[in-house]
């Protein structure tokens, strides 16, 4: 855990970069710092390090005083992460993601060993590690920064923006990546960013900031969407937010309709046979959708290149919004459900998942909230 | 005139003896290579220490700016009547000659040190520190690496301009090859000049060729782009 | 310094000839540099050659090309003009490589642009390569302006009067003040020589002041 206590800093030149934060990061979560650009986030992530030390106020990790440790092994055993990812250029992969192992003194063989683990566990593969930064792309670089700051297995992780000078497909892999990673791995994780769709993604507990390290709102990221607490919060967390939110509601069990299906190939009177409101679904051997078709329209066997493929494809148990969006996107204004395995149960209306989310109550306001907002808490209704 | 060069350079009797070709080479070398040291010595930790603190940096930049436009030949003669009357034998030529190349040799190597840690991606830096490591840490891991083809290119330009004007001892009466172009002025021979002219030049040359193999060498490939036979 | 106060005169008109001796070839250098510098930065066949080339120039001492140069030109050994050609030999040997560097950091996007626009190759040159390689350039002119200042003065050793003489003059005497007074007059040359490349540059690059927007 991660506790700021009232911590300020004033840098000498007068700039107020964080005034008065008080902020708690749990272990093993991902708290996100996230907000406008100048509004203190890397000033305050530096602090946990003491790469800038505050001004004010004091940073604890677990009970102990970071003010009280000596800089250098506090750093030693905290990975750090930064946008540009800082590799050495002058040194291997393998000697970068072993640099503070070597630090440590854990002698190199054992180092390198850990280095070359870590190399896979990125998603690079081996034949990279006697490579240079130079010769790889920006998207590679980032995995093995995160490696390398993962080298020393330190409980906690501080990242600066570290995906966001990749492009947005590798942007989009690099976060699965990690989600996936931090599944196995459990670290406590400061992360920061501008971009609030990543907080929102990668967030167990997301803090709003605005100018000066001004701790707007700190809630999980169901609350921040459903409950801005102002203006400023609303604005930056942008439009759509109730459709967003759903993102964060399990669907329940639909009473799903049956959906008969045809496979490649099919004659159009098959296909034809086999229509509902005049469309079919089309599954491949192992019964995962390919699209939908038109029998009215076609008059050779189904091929690939006939079916209409808008359509999204929603889990079951997966979050509503996919649900919802399986539905809207569909030709049919069936939305697909799959298993699993990705293969066809049924298919759902978007009336049947609009029915289920007013269902729903919307998560209710925290009682500081409620507190400061003046209102009083909904109360039970006896059944 | 290019046949009587040839004929001057072929001429064995050149080469041999206290005043042969072969003992000014070394001896030019001799005074080359020791300014060159004692130049690094001062300028290379001087550079570092700038270009990782930024300490200072005003101060040294102009003054490295001040010390390129001091002329080298004026230099000589204040450094001589200065330096010979507190010293005797040879160093009392020696000495002032030194200085005059030292003060030559500093300020390339100077600024190829400090622009080289200057340089240094601030990223790397940034993540050097907050991997823990500390000031000397960051120093040897990262900046001077990082800083060595500046270093070395500095050393090398002034490599280049210590042979050239190494000549100049040789108004004092020290040796050197500048021998060849002084005493080949003053009898008016100037088959020797030109020789003596022809023969600093290739020792430049040879001197810079060697230096390129050696930076090559020492530099890592991460730096340079050469990255051998793995393959992208 | 009574001395100075003696000969103030002498010393400026030494000045004023160690400052043509200096200057004009920095004009003439620049001159002939930069069509060999565009032409490096345009060939990369050409360039190593044209960067050895002219580089191993600045590696033949300036007393030897003093002496070497009255033997290959049509001027007598004492004739100001042998210093100017050799001035104008370093000052193109420190300028190929700056001006072909400047050119070669010229943005990619920007000649591309200018080309689609329908610049044509000179045109481009002189309106576009030529005014953002100008930073870089000046720099380098700065140092064969420092360089020059200092090598002029070696001249007074074949006999060509400049602020070196005063050199030559306090060495032959055993007298300090000239000696002084001479590399006093240089570095302050120097210094001249260096602001008016500075004024010159800042005054034809206007872009360069213009600084950020307000952040
Ligand atoms: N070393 C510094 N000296 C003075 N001001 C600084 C310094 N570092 C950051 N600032 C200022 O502090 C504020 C917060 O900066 P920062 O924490 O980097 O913001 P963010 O990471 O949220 O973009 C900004 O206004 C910035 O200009
Ligand atoms: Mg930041």
């Amino acid at each position: 855990m991660i506790r700021f206590d009232a911590v300020s800093k004033q840098f000498p030149d007068g700039t107020k970069a964080v005034d008065e934060l008080t902020l708690e990061a749990p272990t093993g979560k991902i708290t996100v710092l996230v907000g406008p650009s100048g509004c203190g986030k890397t000033t305050s992530l530096r602090m946990i390090n003491r790469m800038i030390t505050p001004t004010d106020g004091r940073i604890w990790i677990d009970d102990q005083d970071t003010a009280e440790m000596d800089e250098a092994q506090l750093r030693r055993g905290i990975g750090y992460v930064i946008q540009h990812a800082g590799l050495f250029p002058h040194r291997t992969i393998v000697a970068n993601i072993a640099t503070v192992p070597m630090l440590l003194g854990w002698g190199r063989r054992k180092a390198e060993s850990r280095a070359l683990e870590l190399l896979e566990r990125v998603g690079l593969p081996a034949s990279y590690a006697k490579r240079y930064p130079a010769q790889l792309s920006g998207g590679q670089q980032q995995r093995v920064g995160v490696a390398r700051a993962l080298a020393a297995d330190p409980p906690i992780m501080l990242m600066d923006e570290p995906f966001s000078a990749v492009d947005p497909i590798v942007r989009e892999q690099l976060q699965d990546e990690f989600l996936r990673l931090q599944g196995d791995l459990g670290k406590t994780i400061v992360f920061v960013t501008h971009d609030i769709e990543e907080a929102i993604k990668l967030g167990d507990q997301i803090a709003v900031l605005r100018g000066s390290g001004n701790l707007a709102q700190l809630s999980d990221p169901a609350q921040l969407l459903a409950h801005p607490v102002d203006d400023f919060v609303a604005d930056f967390v942008g439009k759509d937010r109730g459709y967003r939110a759903l993102s964060f509601q399990q669907s329940p069990q639909f009473p799903l309709s049956r959906e008969s299906s045809v496979p490649l190939g099919a004659t159009p009177e098959q296909a034809a046979a086999a229509a509902r409101d005049g469309w079919v679904l089309v599954l491949d051997a192992d019964r995962r959708p390919l699209g939908w078709i038109e029998p009215d329209r076609i008059t050779a066997p189904v091929r690939s290149e006939m079916l209409a493929r808008g359509g999204t494809v929603a889990t079951a148990g997966g979050p509503l919004r996919n649900a919802l969006d399986a539905a809207l996107s569909s030709p049919s204004r069936r939305g697909v459900i799959v298993d699993d395995q990705g293969a066809l149960l049924g298919t759902v209306r978007a009336y049947e998942v609009l029915a289920e989310i007013e269902e729903r109550a919307r998560p209710e306001l925290d009682e500081a909230d409620l507190e400061r907002a003046g209102l009083r808490p909904v109360e039970e209704t006896p059944e | 005139m290019i046949n009587r060069i040839i004929a001057w350079l072929a001429d064995v009797a050149h080469w041999q003896g206290d005043d042969g070709i072969l003992r000014r080479l070394v001896e030019h070398m001799e005074y080359a290579t020791t300014a060159l040291v004692i130049a690094a010595l001062i300028a290379i930790p001087l550079g570092l220490y700038i270009g990782h603190t930024g300490k200072g940096r005003f101060l040294v930049v102009n003054a490295v700016g001040a010390a390129r436009a001091i002329p080298s030949l004026g230099l000589l003669y204040l450094a001589f009547f200065w330096l010979a009357p507190r010293l005797s034998g040879e160093v009392a030529f020696l000495a002032p000659a030194g200085l005059v190349l030292v003060v030559l040799a500093i300020p390339p190597i100077l600024s190829g040190a400090y622009a080289g840690v200057e340089g240094v991606e601030p990223a790397a830096r940034d993540a050097a520190v907050g991997m823990g490591m500390r000031g000397t840490e960051v120093m040897r891991h990262v900046e001077l690496p990082c800083a060595l083809p500046l270093i070395l290119s500095g050393i090398r330009s002034a490599m280049l301009q210590v042979i050239a004007t190494a000549t100049i001892a040789a108004v004092l009466g020290l040796g050197g090859l500048g021998r060849f172009l002084i005493d080949g002025l003053a009898s008016q021979d100037f088959p020797q000049t030109a020789s003596g002219a022809i023969l600093v030049a290739v020792l430049a040359l040879a001197v810079d060729m060697a230096f390129a193999l050696v930076q090559r060498s020492v530099v890592s490939p991460g730096l340079t782009g050469r990255y051998g036979k793995v393959s992208l | 310094m009574t001395w100075l106060r003696d000969h103030f005169v002498d010393v400026l008109s030494l000045a004023g000839q160690h400052a043509y001796l200096a200057g004009v070839p920095l004009v003439l250098g620049l001159l002939i540099a930069l069509p060999l510098g565009w032409l490096a930065s345009r060939n990369k066949v050409l360039y190593p050659f044209l960067i050895m080339g002219t580089g191993l120039l600045y590696t033949i001492p300036s007393l030897a090309l003093f002496i070497m140069l009255p033997l290959l030109l049509p001027f007598k050994i004492l004739d100001p003009n042998n210093v100017l050609v050799a001035m104008t030999i370093y000052t193109v040997a420190l300028l190929v490589r700056t001006v072909a560097d400047g050119l070669g950091a010229v943005p990619d996007a920007v000649n591309q642009s200018a080309t689609a626009m329908g610049y044509k190759r000179l045109r481009r040159f002189m309106s576009v390569e030529l005014p953002l390689a100008v930073p870089v350039i000046s720099a380098g002119l700065r140092v064969a302006a420092v360089s020059n200042v200092s090598i002029v003065s070696v001249a007074t050793l074949i006999g060509v009067s400049q602020l070196g003489s005063l050199f030559t003059d306090g060495f032959s005497r055993a007298f300090l003040d000239p000696i002084i007074v001479g590399v006093v007059a240089c570095v302050l040359l120097a210094l001249l020589f260096d602001v008016a490349i500075l004024l010159v540059t800042r005054l034809v690059t206007p872009w360069q002041r213009a600084g950020s927007p307000a952040a």
